[in-house]
């Protein structure tokens, strides 16, 4: 008997990893809520793309929820975002922070330029050293932080019109209740 | 053309990787020896036809033919020749094909240096390996056909990730999978012998050499991956629990174990179903290691297209040769325990509890990688477990292991005297103190280092001591024979391994400064002088790079050139300057313009100094020259049968005596 114990004890390890095969293509497997949700969002301090001089930082945000988008001129998939952004961005109820994921501001600015700025503002983080502290892996990435500086909600890949009406808007509508 | 012609050399392999697991197996059971001849023409022609496959694909990327969709996705035409080669182990397909290719080099060794092998042995581990060589050929042509085509032909291709193009990952990979494929052999060779039934001992010492050397490899392939984690990615760090690096260590821990199982039941027939266990589990990792990296059920820094159709495939297929082999060592398993007794305190004894630790610290690993998953499966919310849990419960398990390691080659078989071995244990901690109390006055009351620099005593001086007792006592050439010294310099290589590990961990030093041209930021004893960017170019690249001039209380030290680089699509890859030294690593990696408009103003920038970070993989090569040492021992080469029955029991008399 004890010799067919490393046999059932490989048999329940192929259930979890078949388990784990049939999660990933049932679940988005991009929808992994970050570690950092309902944790304070990383100090952050970044240049505003149009105006290098001034700095975007957490303390400068607080009081009122934001998100963040981040984004980049090479990103293909962040081009499939962006009508999508251009159409939404003015019904969210909150504001819309671009965050320019390593790339050239140069080269950012005329994507804007060509495609249309929907953010209100955008904030260039182009070592993606700050990236690293958020946790982003590959643009496009959204984050919903509260008027605390708290993350409570992100989306690993193209916001779409779906996700919008049925995981950010809820997010953000829940936010608007707490708020007083 | 030339591309179908690859895709048909590989299914013409696949035909006679077929012919090479099944004939065999059939002459193996009914005695038939034409069938068993089957195999070794069998193995040599699929190598062939592999090989063929390989050189196709290579040649496809060196005339940059866009028209293979796998050429196009990962090479360009500015990407230098050297590059264009890795490339065709840069991603998924191209990878798996190397597998196939190293699986089939270390079959063909296998048939090279085993004539002597007896035929239904050898037919049976070479139908083994033809049954895994057919599940990855199939995987292959199933679902990741590296010969698939693009149409139209676009006139560039994209690019070889950046991450990727440097020295290290050139021969990490092929390295790696050597030592991962290896494993299948000591695999084959279990099998076997539990199909077999007969020859309960012999297998296992036909075995060592090539379980030795695949960990060699292993060794060597995972120093290599570390040191390219920490040369390339640019965080400093050498080894970050990752669930791709996990994959590549759990058979390393595993490999271990089986080392010295196998000396143990070579030697004195004991724990013979524990050897043959945990080679099925060696092989059985690399496996699930590869399912973990391929199946994409786990997120890492080795981002890799994954496909849940070819996650289903490999978990098929880990399913019919795990689950088949344990299945088969349920049945066929020696039933009684053989082989001779041992009394408490013995080599057995401690090797057994080196065993102990190294297969419950796999089975740690395990079960952190696969953490995020059962929390999935049990409902308990996306967890994951990272450093804080590998960083306690690793160094606690191999406590006891680093503790016992200065006996192992004093202790006897069987049982041994206590007076030699509290000689060991008096001379080593006394050599221990001594180190710990000398480095107390250099490292700022950092006790880890303290705690390194004693272990790291303890295991050295007892592993000298030992060399020292050797050359006292036993004649000239006799004194090192290769398996032993094998032994030796893996022990040293623990202890070369602990200084580094405990040393750069405690004492390294990390500023983020931002620092103007001409201004000087002080880091662990040492000026930096920021000297300004300037624009250079590489085969495929534009770089911004930075000069460093580093100081030592005015002394010139090193000039050094970190670079921001951008590749032909765009993408930006940090590449760190490193000034190496054997007492320490300077290392400064380029942040960003504090003025994106204004290059040449200041910078942000990165600096470390890192003590001792060198001894590390120093450690690890040590480990890895132990693997191929002992596996090059005269008294491993096959001999006959009955020539081999002789040598067993000269070598218990040996031991004995």
């Amino acid at each position: 008997m004890s010799r067919l114990l490393p046999f059932f004890a490989f048999m329940l390890l192929a259930a979890l990893l078949g388990f784990g095969i049939w999660w990933n293509s049932a679940h988005d497997p991009t929808a992994v809520p970050s570690p950092l949700i309902n944790k304070p969002a990383p100090d952050f301090a970044l240049p505003m793309l149009d105006t290098p001089a001034r700095t975007v930082s957490k303390q400068s945000m607080l009081g009122k929820p934001y998100l963040v988008n981040v984004f980049a001129s090479w990103c293909f998939a962040c081009g499939e975002e962006h009508p999508v952004l251009m159409a939404e961005s003015k019904n969210l109820g909150v504001p819309l922070i671009g965050y320019d994921y390593k790339d050239d501001p140069q080269d950012a600015k005329a994507w804007l330029a060509q495609h249309g700025n929907p953010y209100d503002m955008v904030m260039a983080d182009s070592s993606g050293h700050t990236a690293i502290d958020f946790g982003v892996y590959g643009a496009p990435e959204t984050f919903l932080i509260d008027g605390k500086g708290v993350i409570r909600y992100k989306r690993i890949g193209p916001l779409t019109p779906k996700v919008i009406a049925q995981q950010l808007k809820p997010a953000i509508e829940a936010l608007q209740k707490e708020a007083p | 053309m030339t591309p179908e012609l690859g895709q048909l050399a590989l299914i013409l392999a696949l035909f006679l990787a077929l012919a090479q697991s099944v004939l065999p197996l059939l002459g193996a059971w009914r005695g038939n020896r034409a069938l068993m001849a089957v195999a070794r023409p069998a193995a040599t022609g699929q190598a062939v036809f592999v090989a063929l496959a390989f050189a196709i694909l290579v040649a496809a990327f060196l005339r940059f033919d866009f028209s293979v969709q796998y050429v196009a996705d990962n090479s360009n035409l500015q990407l230098p020749w050297y590059y264009r080669i890795a490339a065709v182990w840069g991603a998924h397909e191209g990878s798996m094909l190397l597998w196939v290719l190293i699986l089939n080099v270390w079959t063909v060794a296998l048939t090279l240096f085993s004539r002597r092998l007896p035929d239904a042995f050898l037919a049976r581990v070479l139908a083994v390996l033809g049954i895994i060589s057919t599940g990855f050929l199939c995987f292959i042509l199933f679902t990741s056909n590296p010969f698939a085509r693009l149409l139209p032909m676009p006139p560039d291709g994209a690019d070889l990730n950046p991450v990727l193009q440097d020295p290290g990952m050139t021969f990490h990979p092929p390295v790696l999978y050597m030592g991962y494929v290896g494993f299948s052999v000591a695999f084959a060779f279990s099998i076997a012998a539990l199909l077999g039934g007969s020859m309960e001992q012999s297998w296992v010492r036909w075995a060592r050499p090539w379980t030795n050397a695949a960990w060699g490899f292993l060794s060597c392939g995972i120093v290599a991956g570390s040191w390219w984690a920490y040369a390339e990615l640019g965080w400093g760090g050498w080894w970050f629990w990752d669930p791709v690096e996990n994959a590549s260590f759990m058979p390393w821990l595993v490999g271990v174990a089986l080392i010295h199982a196998q000396a143990v039941t070579e030697k004195r027939g004991t724990l013979r179903a524990w050897t043959i266990l945990l080679s099925l589990f060696a092989f059985s990792l690399s496996l699930l290691g590869t399912f973990l990296v391929r199946s994409g059920i786990l997120t890492s820094v080795h981002a890799f297209a994954s496909d849940p159709r070819r996650g289903t495939f490999i978990l098929g297929f880990l399913a019919v040769v795990v689950g088949g082999s344990l299945l088969l060592y349920a049945l066929r398993a020696p039933k009684v325990a053989g082989g001779k007794a041992f009394a408490l305190v013995s080599r057995e004894s401690a090797i057994l509890i080196g065993n102990l630790m190294f297969t419950v610290a796999a089975a740690m690993v395990m079960l952190g990688t696969l953490f995020p998953l059962l929390g999935d499966a049990l409902n308990l919310g996306k967890i994951s477990v990272g450093p804080p849990y590998f960083g306690l419960l690793f160094p606690l398990l191999m406590l006891p292991v680093v503790l016992l390691l200065p006996f192992g080659p004093y202790l006897r078989w069987g049982n041994s005297e206590a007076p030699v071995l509290k000689q060991v244990l008096v001379r080593a901690a006394m050599a221990a103190v001594a180190c710990a109390v000398i480095a107390a006055f250099f490292v700022q009351g950092q006790l880890k280092a303290i705690a390194g620099v004693a272990g790291a005593a303890w295991v050295g001086v007892g592993v000298v001591l030992y060399i020292v007792k050797r050359w006292r006592e036993m004649a000239r050439g006799r004194r090192y024979p290769a398996e032993m010294a094998g032994m030796l310099l893996a022990h040293f290589g623990v202890a070369v391994f602990l200084i580094g590990v405990m040393l750069s961990e405690s004492l390294s030093v990390t500023r983020d400064v931002r620092l103007s041209p001409g201004q000087i930021a002080t880091v662990g004893g040492y000026e930096f002088r920021f000297d300004g960017v300037s624009e250079t170019t590489g085969p495929n690249w534009t770089a911004e790079q930075g000069v460093v001039t580093v100081t030592r209380n005015g002394a010139p030290v090193a000039v050094m050139h970190p670079q921001k680089r951008t590749y032909t699509r765009e993408q930006v890859q940090t590449t760190s300057a490193i000034d190496p030294g054997i007492t320490r690593d300077i290392y400064v990696a380029l942040g960003e313009p504090m003025d994106p408009n204004h290059v040449a103003g200041a910078w942000a920038l990165r600096l470390y100094t890192k003590p001792f970070v060198r001894w590390i993989w120093a450690g690890g090569l040590f480990m890895m020259l132990g693997g191929f040492v002992s596996a090059a021992d005269r008294r491993f080469r096959v001999k006959r049968e009955v020539e081999a029955a002789q040598a067993v029991t000269a070598t218990l008399q040996e031991s004995q005596a």
